[in-house]
């Protein structure tokens, strides 16, 4: 048992972190970014590129699929999410062109990036084998980066200027920008920092899961899973849903085992009861 | 008077009249052949892409080459190939899309799809249409009479996978196995006649339920359970390549030190950059390219093949064969070309050289045991064991 807790737990924070960025963009423009997956997956072949083919040192690869991945983060914002938003009155605009950009990312990235699965060489070698848990250090690093990553996303939104000007924006739009918080280059810096995560996530957990241009859907259907458990556009309900899903799926592969592949079943049954009892999910929306 | 307008005009027809004269006038060294269309319908995207693609690039590789070194003579005739491509995303519905294009263009042989649902979901139209195709999929109802469109373009796991097991019970004293499969319809199968072969032979099947969704990345959940049971032999049924990598590397840092076996193709890149030296004594089933068997025409597709899309893929070790075959065959029988019952007539005698292995080895038709008809082609099933980055070849095995 000690060993499915501990596998949920790191589950849980490398959910959570996935999940964190998703949140933030949906909390401060109200679109669900559903290119999120591919973002993340830039982000791996970023990673696998500079550290895995170029030999450079890990931190630059973190560094270079953050930045990449901000900088076309606000590029999206500026030249299309901006303008649909203003153009158009209906919601579901967004939705398509969220929708559109993530079936653009898979085009491309499967043409620069080809249809292999790709890895990197590990970070930190060996395995932690004690008190019947087995852990390889790999992965207790990037577990303990994970929640590095998501206190420091916290304090950051919670204690700078940036941070409370985008939670501003994210309780009331309107009467931010009456209070003269410009709302254009707020927005353009939270889908920037939701982009940066995907990528930074993405350049973290190829050390461990490797990447491949295919995996991007999943990756976003997972993260919609985890807000959906916590609450849109609620940091705390994302890292709260990356943990829940994150046990549930060590707990039932290993107690439903033998009735073969009905985990996600459970875990989707018991989603659906849940939000018909709590649509808002634990945490509802937005910031408080 | 001369005026910009009038200046303008004269340049385009200029340039128009001077690109119709290289069209039409200047004939290029191949445009006295005549164009052989064959197409592939499987999955060249999502998690699975790595399937269709090699398909397809052994399919554009050999076609190129044989393109540019004057065509193929059937018959009468000289003809390039194209290939006709269409993802089917591995959706069974856009699979039947896409043998309906292939229809529409009047094309006769078809290579694909790569999974079991989207083979027989496009039977229909196969047969309708006067189409032969090559699955990658094991489903013996597509094989077997009255289905006789669909010819088996590989080394399916009933076939391969007692063979394995045998194998390592005698050879490495394999007692016990454990079988674990992605939660769709070909690992499924597959797993499910690996667990029968298994007890066929007397072994103690420890572990035979456990599944996982084909896009999890991490497995340390998934194997937790199976490797405590310490099984002797741990097989991936039917792994994708892009997962199997993760499943080694998993079992092995939760302590597994049994033999771990599949019996579908992999990549031996793929295998060093995501499982590194955990990897070795993988045991999987390829094709001709390890150096023992390869012969110089297999090393020259990979080098063109490499040339052509920057890096090879082992898996195209069995995938090369198909078009091979679909030529060679119509070479025998000319009329075939336009009519797949004379196709049909000439897969029970055909008999040509294997280009790809060295010695005598044959293209020939097989399938007689599994499928009481000959619907598969005789691709070399060689069983390896991946070390350091490369396969070795394990043993050999035939069908027939």
């Amino acid at each position: 048992m000690e060993q499915v807790i501990a596998n949920g737990l790191y589950l849980g924070a490398q959910y959570a972190l996935i999940a964190l960025g998703l949140t933030l963009i949906f909390a401060l423009m109200n679109v669900l970014n559903f290119a999120h997956g591919q973002m993340y997956v830039l982000g791996g072949f970023i990673s696998y590129t500079v550290y895995g083919q170029l030999g450079l040192p890990f931190v630059v690869a973190l560094l270079a699929s953050g930045a990449t991945l901000a900088v076309i983060g606000a590029l999206m914002e500026k030249f299309l999410f901006r303008t649909v938003i203003r153009r158009s009155h209906r919601e579901e605009s967004t939705m398509l062109l969220a929708a559109a950009t993530a079936f653009f990312f898979d085009a491309v990235i499967l043409l620069l990036f080809g249809e292999k699965q790709r890895g990197v060489p590990k970070i930190v070698k060996g395995v932690f084998n004690e008190a019947g848990i087995i852990i390889p250090y790999d992965r207790l690093v990037v577990g303990a980066l994970a929640i590095v990553f998501i206190a420091a996303f916290v304090l950051y939104m919670q204690y700078s200027r940036v941070g409370r000007a985008m939670r501003a924006l994210a309780q009331d739009r309107v009467a931010a920008q009456l209070m003269g918080v410009r709302v254009d280059r707020y927005s353009m810096i939270g889908f920037a920092m939701g982009a940066m995560l995907a990528g930074v996530v993405g350049g973290l957990l190829v050390t461990i899961t490797g990447v491949n241009s295919g995996i991007g859907g999943p990756i976003s259907i997972k993260a919609f899973l985890m807000v959906m458990i916590g609450g849109a556009g609620v940091v705390g309900g994302a890292i709260a849903g990356g943990f829940i899903l994150g046990m549930m799926e060590s707990v039932g592969l290993t107690v439903l085992r033998e009735y073969g592949d009905v985990t996600y079943l459970a875990i989707f049954a018991a989603l659906m009861v849940f939000l018909s009892i709590r649509p808002n999910g634990l945490m509802g929306k937005p910031w408080g | 008077m001369i005026n910009r307008r009038s200046t303008l005009k004269s340049m385009v027809l200029g340039a128009v009249s001077t690109l119709a004269i290289a069209a039409v006038g200047i004939p290029s060294a191949q445009a006295e052949n005549k164009e052989l269309k064959i197409g592939f319908v499987g999955v060249t995207s999502g998690p699975a892409a790595a399937w269709g693609t090699s398909n397809v690039r052994s399919m554009q590789t050999r076609a190129a080459w044989l393109n540019e070194t004057g065509g193929v003579k059937i018959g009468n005739d000289t003809y390039n190939i194209k290939i006709v491509t269409f993802d089917d995303q591995k959706d069974p519905k856009r699979a039947i899309a896409g043998m309906e294009k292939m229809a529409q263009e009047g094309i006769h042989y078809v290579v694909g799809p790569n999974v079991d649902d989207g083979a027989a979901a496009v039977r229909p139209v196969a047969e309708a249409n006067g189409i032969i195709y090559f699955p990658y999929a094991f489903p013996k109802a597509l094989y077997q009479k009255p289905a006789s469109n669909a010819v088996l373009g590989m080394i399916a796991n009933y076939q391969s996978g007692p063979a394995i097991y045998k194998y390592l019970k005698e050879n490495k004293g394999v007692k016990t196995i454990a079988f674990v499969a992605a939660n769709e319809s070909d690992p499924l199968s597959q797993r499910d006649s690996g667990v029968e072969a298994a007890k066929a032979l007397g072994l103690q099947v420890v572990a035979q339920n456990d599944t996982y969704q084909n896009d999890t990345r991490d497995f340390t959940p998934v194997l937790t359970p199976i490797v405590a049971l310490k099984p002797d032999l741990l097989v991936l049924s039917g792994v994708a390549p892009a997962n199997a990598p993760l499943l080694i590397r998993a079992a092995r840092e939760l302590g597994y030190e049994g033999l771990i076996s599949t019996e579908t193709a992999q990549d031996a890149k793929v295998l060093e950059e995501g499982a590194g030296e955990y990897a070795n004594g993988f045991i999987s089933v390829g094709g001709a390219s390890t150096p023992e068997i390869a012969s110089d025409a297999m090393k020259e597709f990979v080098a063109r093949y490499t040339k052509m899309f920057g890096e090879y893929n082992d898996e195209s070790n069995t995938k090369v064969y198909a078009l091979e075959y679909i030529l060679e065959t119509l070479k025998a029988n000319p009329a075939a070309i336009n009519d797949v019952a004379e196709f049909k007539k000439t897969m029970d005698s055909f008999s040509a050289p294997n280009p790809y292995l060295k010695g005598d080895a044959k293209l020939t038709y097989v399938g007689t045991t599994s499928f009481g008809q000959k619907r598969q082609l005789a691709v070399p099933m060689v069983v390896n064991e991946y070390k350091d980055g490369a396969f070795q070849t394990l043993f050999v095995g035939t069908v027939d």
